[in-house]
């Protein structure tokens, strides 16, 4: 199934010219469209509020509100490059906090691993962002043009007006959704009213445009055309998923033991009848015809199935219509279904090491998260020692260090802060650009949210200096007392 | 298999696609001979075309002495000047701010301070750094700029004169007044250079020689050198006479280096930078080497 456009070109042929066989036919299996048939139950139903919530989740956040104060912007999420700040409900994160996005991104794995353990491919069927949009465009299509069926002899017959008014209405429904994707994209990187109202008036800057374009382009194309393509030659996570599964995951199971042999519902009530094995599966295909990505799930786990759950659906309204007990096709694990063939009790086993050791990174990973975000501190100190000159000796002979000093204030207010250094009992310090407090601090003011640099002089007596002397810089804020340190040297002849 | 082509000569075909083979076999793999891919040919065929187009339109082929201009007239010197042109204008408003700031309120104003001290500490390592170093520490006959030791004087106005007028430089409102050559010029015998030298060094507290004779190196002081260096040594900032009672010494404070500056005058030269930076440079230049340690509270 792996092939690219290149080898159709040019099929590899036996190189002593002998007839074709079965292992020379072509590489490449050309793409066959898929019509998935709309199918109603249980699962689609979730699939629907998953969508819902998603999709209503991802449009609509850019525009709640978040009140931090007058210094800071009131949205609730927002990414602003240009004042490199991380705005998340109450945290906001600096660029040198961006650790705290790894630490997301790790745990998105970790649950991504739990979910596979757990039954599968849940991310593939209902979350992942491909799924979900795809959905929405053959939401759109089925509306228009109908169902599998009347959408096949459309494309098979001969392009009419209707059909081709009926797709232009189709592309252009799609291109809305996709261009609008692009659109929310886009707010979450400025004050979202204001960016909608700079781009219906053409005043938004055109890197806004260029990623409204950008990412129209990629919903339409990904979601409208390659569709299933993305899952089964593009993502990584369905070999990534293969390798990480065991055989205790749940995942859409066609039950071959009660389902085989199949054949049509007449035939196997003569077939019981006589006392001969037959199985619930009529073979009405309709397993198939929902599939988005058309398989057949009744030849087992396979790559291209992203476990959505319709073939559940569909099968199970077989089933009720025909009077069967439901659940041919339901999550369940080969294993199972070879021991109930050989007579053996059922395993279910959710909790088990795999699972355990997942939740217990993902418990482990999230509450050092917790704990580094609860105890984290707005205030932030950091010196640099002057590289030349070392040090200065002054006319009275007494020495002086210069420092570069670097103050992060993460209040959402001005701050007054008091420096001193410890080390040196002697020492004097004083910040250019600021005051002395008649305690021989160094006092110095950051704005709201704001670093300031700074050169900070430390004299001492010649006498009393050794050629480095380790001292440790000790900032406190004046209005609460919180404290921030850092240690460096004093350097003398 | 071969089959005859239009133009006479055989061509193997391979037998399971029927497409033409290159004719060579390596082990009996042979390789077949398909054509280009279309979009890779033609995307060839347009980074020609798109070449030529280049070469007219931009500067391309050498010549002896010249090269082709090409008709859009494009230079890399005039891209530069553009884009220097463009960072002028995106730092006009506060190059502005400062122009129209005195040095005083740009010390007070801790925004315009930054930029005045990031500019300045980028036009220090393009015109000061030769001889002061590039952290303003100086060495041998050139000050160093971190201490609090002013020859010329250490405040802000201080500082902007030296800068712009510069010492014993082209321009006559810089500072002059130099040490005399009073040895080279007979005006003091050796002897008397040697007591006034050992006198100097104990000025600062440094020690003697054994036998020195201070009591005739103060009256050759007192005869000679007061006039400029005062009558304790302690220097004048108006004539450039250092102060002597310091522990900073910028040649050097031991007898010979400093019996060397009495037979031969010292008289280091701070070049003018009125004319070659403009004003703003200066007072960024001004504020910057003034926070390097001079920043005498006022």
């Amino acid at each position: 199934m792996i092939a690219t456009d290149s080898m159709a070109d040019a099929p590899l042929s036996h190189p002593l010219g002998a007839a074709a066989s079965d292992d020379e036919a072509p590489l490449y299996a050309p793409r066959k469209q898929i019509y998935p048939q709309a199918v109603k139950g249980r699962y689609r139903t979730i699939k629907w509020v998953v969508l819902a919530v998603t999709l209503g989740i991802y449009y609509l956040l850019p525009f709640f509100r978040w009140d931090r104060g007058p210094n800071a912007p009131d949205q609730a999420i927002l990414v602003d490059l240009a004042n490199s700040r991380f705005y998340f409900f109450f945290i906001e994160i600096w660029p040198q906090e961006v650790y705290y996005i790894t630490g997301l991104l790790v745990l998105a794995a970790l649950t991504l691993f739990l979910m596979n353990a757990v039954a599968g491919r849940l991310w593939c069927g209902y979350l992942c962002p491909q799924t979900v949009w795809t959905d929405l465009f053959y939401a759109v299509e089925r509306w228009i043009e109908g169902d599998r069926r009347e959408r096949m002899l459309k494309d098979k017959g001969k392009l009419t007006l209707k059909t081709a008014a009926q797709k232009g209405l189709k592309h252009f429904i799609w291109l809305m959704i996709a261009w609008w994707t692009g659109g929310a994209w886009v707010l979450y990187f400025a004050d979202a009213p204001t960016l909608v109202y700079d781009l219906a008036t053409f005043h938004a800057p055109l890197i806004a445009y260029t990623w409204i374009g950008i990412l129209t382009f990629t919903t339409y194309t990904l979601a409208g055309f390659m569709r299933e393509q993305v899952c089964t030659y593009m993502c990584p996570w369905p070999r990534i998923q293969a390798a990480l599964t065991d055989e205790y995951a749940l995942n859409v199971t066609y039950r071959y033991d009660r389902g085989e042999p199949r054949g049509s519902v007449k035939k196997n009530e003569v077939l019981k009848l006589q006392g001969l094995p037959a199985g619930d599966c009529i073979d009405c295909n309709q397993c198939v015809n929902v599939c988005p990505t058309g398989v057949d799930i009744r030849k087992g786990l396979q790559l291209d199935c992203i476990q959505c759950g319709l073939c559940m659906d569909a099968c199970d309204n077989v089933m009720v219509r025909i009077g069967r007990p439901q659940g041919l096709i339901a999550y369940d694990t080969e294993m199972n279904v070879q021991a109930r063939i050989e007579g053996r009790p059922e395993v279910h086993r959710i909790v088990r090491p795999r699972t355990l050791f997942y939740a217990g990174i993902i418990a482990l990973v999230g509450s050092i998260m917790i704990a580094s975000l609860a105890m984290r501190q707005n205030l932030y100190l950091s010196v640099m020692h002057d590289r030349n000159p070392l040090f200065v000796r002054l006319s009275d002979g007494s020495i002086r260090n210069g420092f570069t000093v670097r103050v992060a204030n993460k209040h959402l207010d001005e701050r007054r802060y008091a420096l001193t250094v410890e080390g040196l009992p002697d020492a004097k310090v004083d910040a250019v650009g600021g005051d002395i407090d008649p305690q021989g601090r160094a006092i110095v003011t950051v704005g709201p949210d704001q670093t300031l640099e700074m050169r900070v002089l430390v004299t001492d007596a010649a006498s009393a200096a050794s050629d480095s002397t380790d001292i440790r810089f000790v900032l406190i804020d004046l209005s609460n007392g919180d404290k921030a340190t850092t240690s460096d040297h004093f350097k003398a002849p | 298999m071969a089959q005859r082509t239009h133009e006479g000569t055989l061509e193997q075909v391979d037998a399971v696609t029927g497409v033409a083979t290159t004719g060579h076999s390596w082990d009996d793999i042979q390789e077949l001979n398909n054509p280009l891919p279309r979009w890779w040919l033609w995307t060839f065929y347009l980074t020609i075309f798109w070449s030529v187009l280049y070469a007219v339109a931009y500067p391309a082929v050498p010549l002896v002495s010249s090269y082709t201009k090409g008709l859009l007239g494009w230079q890399s010197r005039e891209a530069i000047e553009v884009d220097l042109a463009a960072l002028k204008q995106q730092r006009s408003g506060m190059t502005a701010k400062l122009a129209a700031s005195s040095l005083e309120e740009i010390r007070q104003n801790p925004e315009m301070f930054a930029f005045a001290r990031a500019q300045g500490k980028a036009a220090f390592g393009d015109n000061c750094a030769p001889c002061h170093g590039a952290g303003g520490a100086g060495a041998k006959g050139y000050p160093n700029l971190n201490d609090d030791d002013w020859i010329w004087g250490g405040s802000l106005a201080q500082i902007e004169q030296t800068i712009r007028f510069g010492a014993r430089s082209t321009s006559d409102q810089g500072h002059s007044g130099t040490m005399p050559a009073f040895g080279r010029d007979g005006i003091l015998k050796r002897e008397e250079i040697s007591h006034v030298a050992d006198y100097v060094r104990s000025l600062s507290g440094l020690p003697t020689d054994k036998g020195a004779d201070l009591n005739a190196g103060a009256k050759v002081f007192a005869d000679n050198c007061a006039a400029c260096h005062g009558d304790k040594g302690q220097g004048m900032q108006e004539l450039g006479a250092p102060n002597l009672t310091d522990k900073i010494w910028l040649f050097g404070s031991d007898k010979t280096t400093i019996m060397e500056g009495l037979q031969n005058g010292r008289g280091g030269v701070m070049p003018t930078w009125h004319g070659r930076l403009d004003d703003t440079t200066i007072k960024a230049l001004t504020l910057y080497v003034h926070s390097l340690g001079g920043d005498q509270r006022p």
